[in-house]
């Protein structure tokens, strides 16, 4: 039993270090980061002054946000909504329609990329916060993951909404959506996470530096101040320590989510 | 009297179909109403861009000028022929050879450590999942400082033991390998997580039953937790190897878009971006897509019937 917890004291430093080294080092001034203490000889909050005060990562911060916050707002409107109405009514053309749907899934990122950017391109899109949006405003894996929950709730508990006078939307926001509140957060979870982290696209899309999130951010910063790995390493904290922070709040809802998806798909 | 019935009978059933028909329409056009502007999304964006892809890639052309010229099979010959393209593929099947098997059996391995302790377990498996919750971009560039030749903390370590300093991301060799530890690393977390919950499904009667039968560790395992685990095992080995071959972030930030040292760890997806938007080979880099798309679809294939037959 020793011997497990030996090990698991083994992995969580391995888990940890590189985040331990990439704060530590962050503090260090420009010559101290080549020694291999973890405490910095000289503890400096110069490098943090120069890349909150002096630099775009408040504002690629922001970006991120807003980018992200939007598109899960989007997700958790448009997806249940479908995952619904394909559970719960029968109409034409529903099987064909829900396996269009479905195959999209199969379709990898890359093969709409290049077609994204030349609409972005034609239409007039180019560093607009909408050509950073419009790629993730609903997901197919949504729609397959609301149905399957929307298949637990009961349909005499909507008739009886409907017997009550409720309209169909009533029905839907006041009856079937509470009941699958998991499954919400978890597609909310997943949704702002991914695309916080997302790179391909913005890198493609965006060369605007103000409109930068902060993936692409980082990765200009680290290309611009090259050999100062303080400061790169202090844009890698600013990136990553407000994301630990909400996840370690959400902490419970975020492992559930993962769980729940994970075991029904 | 039967008569009588029958008609009412009948004129209840014609009513009954007549009540049908509107309230069924009334759903009908609710359904349509809640999916039109979503489905009208997905055609734009998803379906309408997929082929175009697929026309693009019979065709050459440079982003720039007006005119397309229909090549017809050319760029997918050049993807097949050409060495470089070839290296791509190589190393992107690397990846996933090693990093798949890797990310599996370590996660399970942690998974089946986390199910055996009761205190601490969430503290140890929140210490797990952090890396999958943090930036990829940002710990790739942490991957980048710890590994530098000079001065990385990896080979201050490895001083420490008396190992030689590794050229680590100036090697050919070992460079690839670099990005795989990072990719391996930032995984195993979230597909812990994800095991564990399968584990923890597991009715601790069929061990039970087992060992009056006189079933033997190693048995035990392999009859009851890997069989009853194999789902969530096939669905983290599949997402595993739709991820790793879709690698590029990590591949971008920790080696640069050109792809390392003789391109040593360059990957498909990168290797489009590079074709596509370094190169303006609009065609090619389509064309690479569309065998990615194929690539993806046949490994999953592949692995879902081989993997599901175990648990026969």
């Amino acid at each position: 039993m020793t011997l497990l917890y030996l090990a698991f004291v083994v992995i969580g430093v391995v888990m940890v270090f590189p985040f331990i080294w990439m704060i530590a080092t962050s503090f260090k001034t420009g010559t101290d980061i080549y020694s291999l203490s973890l405490l910095p000889k000289k503890f400096t909050l110069d490098n943090y002054r120069e890349v909150l005060a002096g630099s775009d990562f408040p504002r690629w911060f922001l970006n991120s946000f807003l980018v992200a916050g939007i598109t899960t707002l989007s997700v958790l409107v448009f997806d249940p909504l479908l995952g619904y109405a394909f559970c719960k009514y029968r109409f034409r053309g529903k099987e064909a329609i829900f396996t269009m749907l479905l195959s999209t899934m199969m379709i990898p990122t890359e093969m709409m990329i290049i077609p994204w950017y030349m609409m972005v391109n034609q239409l007039g899109w180019n560093n607009t916060y909408w050509s950073m949006l419009f790629p993730g405003l609903s997901s197919a894996f949504g729609i397959f993951l609301m149905r399957q929950f929307f298949t637990g709730v009961p349909d005499e508990l909507l008739d009886a909404g409907r017997i009550d006078g409720l309209s169909e939307f009533g029905v839907y926001t006041r009856i079937a959506l509470p009941l699958v509140t998991p499954a919400l957060s978890a597609l909310g979870i997943f949704t702002f996470l991914g695309n916080w982290n997302s790179f391909l696209w913005p890198v493609i899309a965006l060369d605007s530096k103000e409109k930068y999130t902060i993936t692409l951010g980082l990765a200009q910063f680290s290309a611009e101040n090259a050999s100062q790995w303080e400061l790169i390493m202090t844009g890698a904290s600013v990136a990553t320590i407000p994301i630990i922070i909400i996840f370690l709040i959400f902490q419970k809802k975020i492992i559930e989510g993962v769980q729940l998806t994970g075991v029904k798909g | 009297m039967a008569q009588a019935n029958a008609v009412l009978v009948k004129g209840a059933k014609v009513q009954k179909k007549k009540n049908r028909n509107s309230i069924e329409r009334k759903k009908e056009r609710t359904a349509y109403l809640f999916i039109a502007l979503p489905v009208l999304y997905f055609v734009s964006f998803r379906i309408l861009p997929t082929f175009f892809s697929f026309f693009l890639s019979f065709m050459e052309w440079d982003l720039l000028s007006p005119e397309r010229e229909f090549i017809g099979f050319e760029n997918y010959i050049t993807a097949v022929s050409d060495p470089t393209l070839q290296k791509v593929f190589g190393n992107t099947f690397e990846y996933v050879f090693v990093c798949v098997p890797l990310m599996v059996v370590i996660s399970l391995v942690l998974a089946l450590m986390l199910n055996q302790i009761v205190k601490g377990r969430s503290f140890f498996r929140l210490i797990v999942f952090i890396p999958y919750v943090t930036s990829a971009v940002a710990i790739s560039y942490v991957w980048k400082w710890m590994f530098m030749k000079n001065g990385g903390v990896i080979n201050g370590i490895l001083k420490f033991f008396g190992i030689a300093p590794q050229p680590f991301l100036n090697s050919a060799d070992q460079s690839i390998f670099v990005v795989m530890s990072n990719i391996i690393w930032s995984s195993i977390g979230f597909n812990a997580i994800i095991l564990l919950a399968g584990l923890m499904q597991i009715p601790r009667t069929y061990y039970e039953a087992a060992e009056i039968d006189g079933a033997s560790g190693w048995e035990k395992f392999r009859y009851i937790t890997i069989r009853q685990l194999n789902p969530t095992l096939v669905y983290v080995t599949v997402m595993g190897t739709i991820r790793t071959l879709q690698v590029f972030t990590q591949v971008y930030n920790i080696a640069g878009a050109e792809g390392g040292p003789l391109k040593s760890t360059a990957s498909i997806v990168t290797e489009i971006y590079h074709t596509a938007f370094r190169q303006y080979k609009m065609g090619l880099a389509s064309a690479i897509t569309v065998i990615l798309f194929i690539v993806i679809m046949i490994i999953t294939l592949v692995q879902m019937k081989v993997l599901n037959k175990e648990t026969d």
